[in-house]
């Protein structure tokens, strides 16, 4: 009964706020919104937001950071697997690589700005010895005007993304075979790969750079950490529109929410191009037959882009964590002259209550999304074993359509209904974003289950309960435990869903830690962004002892 | 009291239209009915279809009966179908003790009778005093008997065998399957079994089917 309804409460409540909130966009955008006396459609807010200054450039902006990022990453993602994938470093760097997942976008955002600002870690440590430097020089790195800070700010976080729903792919293909076969033929490494794996590979993973370009065209919180602000990228004027104290300037935001939808649409619609025009190159290179017998160069550069983003990652969020606990560090000392727990005295007694909400509403959006995706895959089960393309965009779509577009309509709705700024909503709004991230990670596993323990478990006289509490379950414990941890790392990286639905009222770390950045008191973001990187690693801690600890007596049951 | 033989009335599976096997037969208590035939004939379904597993792709009808009660709409875990597949699949969370603990009914109540009953199924395998073992740290014969003592202590009305001896290697594939039959003969139990294996169907000595061959 229950795993029977699940799929359909999974459609309703994935699809059912998109689509709620998507009206709810739309009818002000037009100009109706009865609570705030707008009753008559009218296209006076579209051709006011069309006279915005430099609307055209944000818009711009935006659809150039959503096509750059996913090429980049793709690339590099791409050539390190064609180039490496099965031999010993591969698997190092998958290690080092894997759990920069978890990190949010807002901390790594910051760890490359405390790296790359003029007074960041890496102008600390070649000056004044290289460049002479005594005081930061006047240059503009962050913020540039081109925003390419802040696409280096994406695709430090989307190689990894891209990374691993690659690698959860490749089992499906024949890697070794179709490898030494090409290399037979007289292809390289990278040929063999482009011109024999690819093409069935990419189908698998295009969802998740279609996330790639959607996330990236649409992003609020490292667009303003990192990206331009005269004019900034079309989705952070949003939220300012929105955040205004002047109730009326939510039409011209719903109207801009809808230039956002677009401009995202346009992105992925130029994108699907971009996958024709490589896909007809790749062809023409394959049936003149060009070997690229010599791509020691391509996988050296592959290599290094994939361990210099990691790297930039890692010293980031070092370098967060030396400030939070910085006493004066003067520039262009490489590290501070003490240390001190101040900032984190000073800010412990403000960040109890964001921390709080932070925990509670990323435990519950995960605790909903495990237990809906658990019975959703039971169900898929019980019909038969077929994943339907349709499921899996399901899944796919709260990551597909613009942030902005959808929430904005929905936190009018919870307006009306007077439950915004409510922990329930919080956490249902959190998990309209979690829950795809729980089903991807733990559909693998539990599909990979083999099923005839469960026919034994049946033969010995059991009920699908007992099966699915002492069977199932515990044998899948580690998968749903990582899943879990992955859900509550999403959580805990959301921004835009807690601006907009917790109304200001309820904040969480990220949210605090995002509205700091306009301050630039380093040694409190060092504070908010260290909690940012930690709570989703002790996600994973906890994912990997409890299964360890529960079965230590049982050599099967580890890794 | 009847014979608590299994019957299958007219039972036929079909894939995307294509009959796969179509056959009536009856086993009394203690035979073995076998299966025999080329990998993808339909073989192991019909067992799955027996057991009330079969995968929903394929299409199935006909009865199944055992001593006169009909099991065709039950769910499996209502017939009591033993199985054993060609791995032994020990639960991998549970002791050797808490696989047998899981299968015995719940209507036998007390710690006690159910840790005496756990100790009895072992020694009858030839395994006493390995009830607090880890699965995994077993030898592959040491499994299959675990397996076997585990659906033999859930009181099962049949034995459905899905090529359970190929794992192991011929000498300790004899001993296992003599132990299997002598098993079923003592309590009489009806088994079916699926097979490549000429000499496991000579040593089962029941009737022999095949399946898939023009």
């Amino acid at each position: 009964m229950l795993t029977r309804l699940a799929p359909s409460l999974a459609m309703l409540l994935l699809a059912g706020p998109i689509l709620l909130g998507l009206t709810g966009t739309l009818l002000p955008a037009f100009g109706y919104l009865p609570a705030l006396g707008g009753m008559h459609p009218t296209g006076e807010y579209l051709a006011r937001l069309l006279q915005e200054p430099a609307i055209f450039h944000s818009a711009l902006m935006s659809f150039a950071a959503g096509l750059i990022t996913a090429a980049v990453s793709l690339t590099v993602v791409m050539l390190f697997v064609g180039g490496w994938a099965g031999t010993r470093l591969f698997s190092r760097v998958l290690h080092l690589v894997s759990p920069l997942l978890s990190v949010p976008h807002a901390a790594a955002a910051f760890g490359l700005a405390f790296l790359v600002a003029p007074s960041g870690m890496i102008a600390r440590f070649i000056s004044p010895e290289l460049t002479g430097w005594t005081r930061p020089p006047d240059v503009l790195i962050l913020h540039d005007a081109m925003g390419l800070t802040m696409m280096a700010g994406l695709v430090i976080k989307e190689i990894p993304f891209l990374f691993l729903v690659t690698l959860a792919a490749l089992p499906q293909i024949r890697l070794a075979e179709t490898r030494a076969l090409a290399a037979s033929l007289g292809y390289g490494r990278v040929a063999g790969f482009l011109f024999g794996l690819w093409p069935q590979l990419y189908p698998q993973i295009r969802l998740a750079v279609f996330a790639v370009v959607a996330f990236s065209s649409s992003v609020v919180d490292v667009a303003t950490i990192l990206g331009p602000t005269s004019p900034a990228p079309l989705a952070v004027r949003l939220l300012g529109w929105m955040n205004d104290p002047d109730l009326s300037m939510r039409y011209l935001a719903s109207a801009g929410a809808m230039l956002q939808l677009i401009v995202t649409a346009a992105a992925l619609g130029a994108w699907t191009l971009v996958e024709r025009i490589c896909a007809a190159l790749r062809d023409s290179f394959a049936a003149a037959g060009k070997r690229l017998r010599r791509d020691h160069a391509i996988r050296i550069a592959a290599f290094a882009a994939m361990t210099l983003s990691a790297t930039v990652v890692i010293a980031g969020l070092g370098t967060l964590a030396v400030w939070s606990v910085a006493g004066l560090w003067q520039f262009p000392h490489a590290l501070p002259k003490d240390f001190t727990l101040k900032s984190w005295i000073a800010a412990g007694p403000r960040i109890l209550s964001p921390l709080t909400t932070t925990l509670v509403v990323a435990f519950f959006s995960t605790l909903l999304a495990v237990a809906l995706t658990l019975l959703c895959l039971a169900r898929e089960d019980e019909k038969g074993r077929k994943v339907r393309r349709g499921t899996m965009l399901l899944f796919y779509l709260p990551l597909l359509v613009p942030q902005a577009a959808f929430l904005f309509g929905l936190q009018l709705f919870f307006i009306l209904t007077n439950s915004a700024a409510s922990i329930v909503a919080l956490v249902f709004a959190h998990f309209i974003f979690v829950m795809p991230y729980v089903f991807l990670s733990l559909s693998d596993p539990w599909r990979a289950f083999d099923r005839r323990y469960d026919a034994i478990a049946a033969g010995l006289g059991k009920g699908a309960w007992v099966r699915l509490l002492r069977v199932r379950l515990p044998m899948l414990t580690r998968a749903i435990l990582t899943a879990a941890a992955v859900g509550f790392a999403v959580s805990i990286g959301q921004y835009l869903p807690t601006v907009l639905i917790g109304a200001g009222r309820l904040t969480t770390i990220t949210s605090e830690a995002v509205a700091l950045a306009s301050g630039g008191n380093r040694r409190v973001i060092g504070v908010y962004a260290f909690l940012q990187m930690v709570l989703p690693a002790l996600g994973f801690l906890v994912a990997t002892l409890v299964p360890a600890l529960l079965f230590r007596r049982f050599r099967a049951m580890r890794v | 009291m009847a014979q608590k033989g299994l019957e299958l009335q007219s039972v036929t599976i079909a894939l995307e239209g294509r009959v796969l096997v179509a056959l009536s037969r009856s086993v009394a208590p203690g035979d073995v009915l076998t299966l025999m035939g080329p990998s993808g004939s339909g073989k192991s379904s019909l067992l799955a279809y027996i057991g009330g597993f079969l995968d929903p792709v394929f299409s199935a009808s006909g009865k199944v009966m055992i001593g006169g009660c009909d099991l065709t709409n039950l769910p499996t875990e209502d017939r009591h179908a033993g199985i054993l597949f060609q791995d032994p699949l020990l639960f991998p969370h549970m002791t050797v003790g808490g696989n047998l603990a899981f299968a015995i009914p719940a209507s036998i109540k007390g710690r006690e009778e159910r840790r005496n009953r756990v100790e009895e199924a072992l020694e009858g395998v030839g395994l006493a005093g390995l009830a607090g073992r880890d699965p995994a740290t077993l030898s592959g014969g040491q499994k299959a008997r675990v397996a076997l003592a585990r659906v033999l202590l859930s009181s099962p009305r049949m034995l459905l065998l899905d090529e359970p001896f190929s794992r192991l290697d011929t000498e300790l594939r004899q001993q296992v399957r003599e132990l299997v039959f002598a098993k079923a003969r003592d309590s009489r139990l009806p088994v079916v079994l699926v097979t490549h294996d000429e000499d496991d169907a000579a040593a089962a000595g029941g009737d022999v089917v095949r399946v898939g061959s023009q």
